[in-house]
Order: C-alpha cells, then sequence, then structure tokens
C-alpha cells in the first residue's frame, strides 16, 4: 500500500499541491484525473521522488520514503515499475536490451535465464518476437507496451504509469488500459495511474482522485463518479461530446 | 548565479563518484565511450596538429630573419610551442567542440525524453551511469589523442619546412633534439588530463540540467561549448602560473 500524507509541492511561489491526502491499495487500478496544471503529474513525481515534496510524506508499506537516505531509497525503487508518458525507452538499445537492462544491473542471474524473463514479459504484453527492434522501428502502441514490459522485468510491488494513452488511438488506449488492470489483479501490484482519459476512467477505474487547483477534489470509484454533485468534477467529467451524448442516452 | 551553478556542478560530481552498482556494466560503457571519444576524435585532430605544426615553423621561420639567430631554433621553437600550447589547448578547445556538444546533446536528449527519470526509478544513479564513463575515457583518450598531436605536429612542421626552404631537415631536427626539457611535455600531459575532466564533466552538468524540449538542448549544447572553452583558457593560464 502507497500513503501519501499531506503532500505540498512548491516550485518557487507557484503552490503546485496544497495537502493531499490518498491511499492507494495493492491488487487495485488506482487513477489520479484532473486537468491540465491540476498537479497529478507533479503528486505522481513526488511519490516515487522525483519531486521533492515541499511537506508531507509517502509511505511504501509504512516505510516512509520522505526521510529515507540514498541508499534506503534505492532499495525502494527496485520495487517500482514506472511507465512514462513519452515511454522513456532507450534510443541505443533494442527492445530487447531495454528489458533486460534493470536485469542486468541489479541481478546475478545468466544470460539465459534474463532471455526467459524477457521473452515472457514480450509475451505478456503481446510483443512476442520484437526483441530485436529498435524504439524508432516502433509505433506510439508498442513503445507503451515495451515500456510496461521494461516496468513490470523486475517483479515490481509499485506500478506507476504517467499518462499511458497520451497520443494513442481509442483502441489501443483500451487494449493498454487493460493490460494495467490485468497485470495489477495477477501480481497484486499497487498501480497508480495518472491519466485525464474518460475511457480509462470508465474502463479501469477502481478507486479515482481527482485534483483540481492542486487539492484534492473528489476520490470515489467509476460507478460513482457520474452521480456526483461536484460541480468541478462534472465539469471535468462531461466535457466530451461523447460523454454529455451518453449520459443524456 | 556563478556559485548557484558551481555548488550543483560540485554536487553534481559528488553523485557521480558513488560506487557505481555494477562494475562489469560500467566497464563495458568506459570501452564505449573510449572508442567514441577516441577513435572518434583521431581525424580531427590528426589533421588540425599537421597545419598548426606546419604554420607553426613556416611563421616562425617568416619572423627569424636576423642572420645571428640560427636556423635551427625553427625547430626548438615548434617543439616547445607545440608541447607546451598547441597541441594540448588548441585540441582541447576543438574536443570541447565535438566531445563537449555530443556529450550535453545526448544527456540533454535523455533528459528531456524522460530517460534519466527513468534510470533513476530503476534504482540507478543516474549521474554515476552517465557520466563516469565518460569522465574515464576521456580522462584516459584525450592525453593520447595529445600525444599523437603533438608528434604529428613536429611532423608537419618538419614537411612544411623542408618543403618551403625555410629550414633544412638536418637544422630541423637539430633544433628539436637542443635542449628539450622533458618536463615539458609533463605540463602537457597535466594540461590534456585537466582539459578532459573539464570537457567531459562541464558538458555532462549542462546536458544534466537541461530542462525543456529541443530548442533547450541545442542550447545546453551551446553553452557546453561556451563554457569548456573558456574553463579550458583559465586552466591553461592556472597550471602554466603553476607549473613554469
Amino acid at each position: 500500500m502507497i500513503t501519501a500524507e499531506n503532500i505540498h509541492k512548491s516550485f518557487g511561489d507557484n503552490q503546485v499541491l496544497k495537502g493531499i491526502n490518498a491511499e492507494f491499495k495493492p491488487g487495485t487500478t488506482s487513477l489520479i484525473i484532473g486537468g491540465s496544471g491540476s498537479g497529478k503529474t507533479t503528486l505522481l513525481k513526488c511519490m516515487v521522488g522525483l519531486h521533492e515534496p515541499t511537506e508531507g510524506t509517502v509511505e511504501y508499506d509504512n516505510r516512509n520514503f520522505t526521510t529515507m537516505n540514498f541508499e534506503e531509497r534505492i532499495a525502494i525503487r527496485k520495487e517500482i515499475g514506472m511507465l512514462f508518458q513519452s515511454s522513456a525507452l532507450f534510443d541505443s538499445m533494442t527492445v530487447e536490451e531495454n528489458i533486460m537492462f534493470p536485469l542486468n544491473m541489479f541481478t546475478e542471474q545468466p544470460k539465459k535465464e534474463k532471455l526467459e524473463r524477457v521473452n515472457f514479459v514480450l509475451e505478456r504484453v503481446n510483443l512476442a518476437g520484437k526483441n530485436k527492434l529498435y524504439p524508432s522501428e516502433l509505433s506510439g502502441g508498442m513503445m507503451k507496451r515495451v515500456g510496461i514490459a521494461r516496468a513490470i522485468a523486475m517483479n515490481p510491488k509499485y506500478l506507476f504509469c504517467d499518462e499511458p494513452n497520451s497520443g494513442l488511438d481509442p483502441k489501443t488506449s483500451i487494449l493498454i488500459d487493460e493490460l494495467i488492470k490485468e497485470i495489477t489483479e495477477e501480481y497484486d501490484i499497487t498501480t497508480i495511474i495518472v491519466t485525464h482519459d474518460m475511457n480509462s476512467v470508465m474502463g479501469i477505474g477502481e478507486y479515482i482522485l481527482f485534483l483540481h487547483q492542486g487539492q484534492k477534489w473528489w476520490e470515489g470509484s467509476k460507478e460513482e463518479i457520474t452521480s456526483t454533485n461536484n460541480q468541478e468534477l462534472n465539469d471535468f467529467v462531461f466535457a466530451t461530446k461523447l460523454m454529455e451524448t451518453l449520459l443524456k442516452k | 548565479m556563478i556559485f548557484y551553478h558551481f555548488g550543483k556542478y560540485i554536487l553534481l560530481l559528488k553523485s557521480v563518484f558513488r560506487r557505481p552498482e555494477k562494475a562489469s556494466i560500467y566497464k563495458r560503457e568506459i570501452f564505449k565511450e573510449m572508442v567514441d571519444i577516441g577513435l572518434g576524435s583521431l581525424g580531427i585532430i590528426s589533421i588540425i596538429s599537421i597545419f598548426i605544426g606546419a604554420v607553426t615553423t613556416v611563421q616562425t621561420a617568416f619572423q627569424l630573419v636576423s642572420d645571428l639567430i640560427p636556423k635551427s631554433i625553427i625547430g626548438s621553437i615548434t617543439r616547445d610551442s607545440t608541447i607546451l600550447e598547441l597541441s594540448p589547448t588548441i585540441c582541447s578547445l576543438v574536443l570541447a567542440g565535438k566531445i563537449g556538444s555530443s556529450i550535453a546533446s545526448q544527456i540533454g536528449t535523455m533528459r528531456v525524453t524522460e530517460q534519466i527519470d527513468a534510470l533513476e526509478i530503476m534504482g540507478i544513479n543516474a549521474p554515476g551511469y552517465l557520466i563516469l564513463p565518460k569522465l574515464l575515457a576521456g580522462v584516459l583518450m584525450i592525453p593520447l589523442l595529445v600525444i599523437i598531436a603533438i608528434f604529428l605536429s613536429i611532423t608537419g612542421g618538419y614537411f612544411a619546412g623542408v618543403a618551403s626552404g625555410a629550414v633544412t631537415a638536418a637544422e630541423y631536427i637539430q633544433g628539436l633534439t637542443t635542449d628539450f626539457i622533458p618536463f615539458t611535455v609533463t605540463v602537457a600531459m597535466v594540461k590534456a588530463v585537466i582539459f578532459a575532466f573539464i570537457i567531459t564533466t562541464v558538458s555532462s552538468y549542462q546536458g544534466f540540467y537541461t530542462d525543456g524540449g529541443a530548442l533547450e538542448v541545442g542550447q545546453s549544447s551551446t553553452k557546453a561549448v561556451v563554457i569548456s572553452c573558456i574553463s579550458i583558457l583559465v586552466a591553461d593560464y592556472i597550471i602554466a602560473q603553476l607549473l613554469l
């Protein structure tokens, strides 16, 4: 379980996060949603330590991440997998090398075992046989799937996804969402996804945290999201014509 | 502002020298960088060095019009100016342009495409993994390039002097071997090592703290070259003052 307690984050005079409290449970797909500039990605980066919170604490299964030293953080990070908005694959490495990279760095397994693991995760994301391709030879959806494969290669306990659907067509987006949800349930991972895609919210949102102007504005499930009286949330949820039409129907 | 960046640079260097996660992977990276920096720069360094030596010889001959000064002095002047200044400094300035911009843009691109964040999330010390191999490769290969540059400059000077009739082969070789102070080579090597450190670390710093997109990567690359060149010239003066 990941607990964020009273997270504040400022960049100079710009206060981006204003006291966020949240709990993310294992085996659950949690979504952080909100408009552009609401602080979603900043919250995610505070939780993984890419940004230092100005105030507040982040705990991984009751281990206070915020006060840890460099070595302790490194140990926690080996339990974290992250899918980046841009996929963040290493350009100079093939798909296989990208996925094998954390295995090479942190395990003493023989190459054969590492290769088996690479092939297993590639099969898991439906990219079997694409080992020797370079990131430049992949489509956006394939890059995201390789990103997921790399993120789960080390059997993480916590999975973070920053806008996994950005730049993808609706069909591929659903495939990526379903894949993340399956992996979360299969390996009992604590998964946190930052998104503004309502398809994802309605598809896989078991726990949803809505941020508005750096504050937690609402939390609940996908079943509750369409029946809330929260004006800002409704403005966000029904901003698309599609959602508006569906609601009218 | 200068102190802010200097402090940040020192902190980055501290992270660079943390214990590597896996020595074998770092070793492989160092060899890769040695090929990139060493072999990749050999062509341009060779061409520049031959012409530097040639021009130094011809211009020294042009300025020595007095019959009282033996012509062999042309060889001595070419030798000393090449070893002490031209080869280490000019080569390093050229390498600051070639290697420095490449390092800054490579690391800067990794920063803006979140590849550095990905390394950090994996639990890898990103400054160590990205900068240490470049630094060690630079410190090993740039002095070697400078040695090659010294040899080629002196050879270029020989051919230019003889071909132009400014000096005979015997006079030039006599000049080269007369009053040679081996310590000048030590000074050249000290310069090469320090300049290599400056080029690799300053460029890495500029790339590592790139913020933005493609435009900022370009700006970091330019800044890396400019700051490296200025730092090399300042360090050149300090080394000359301290060692000579």
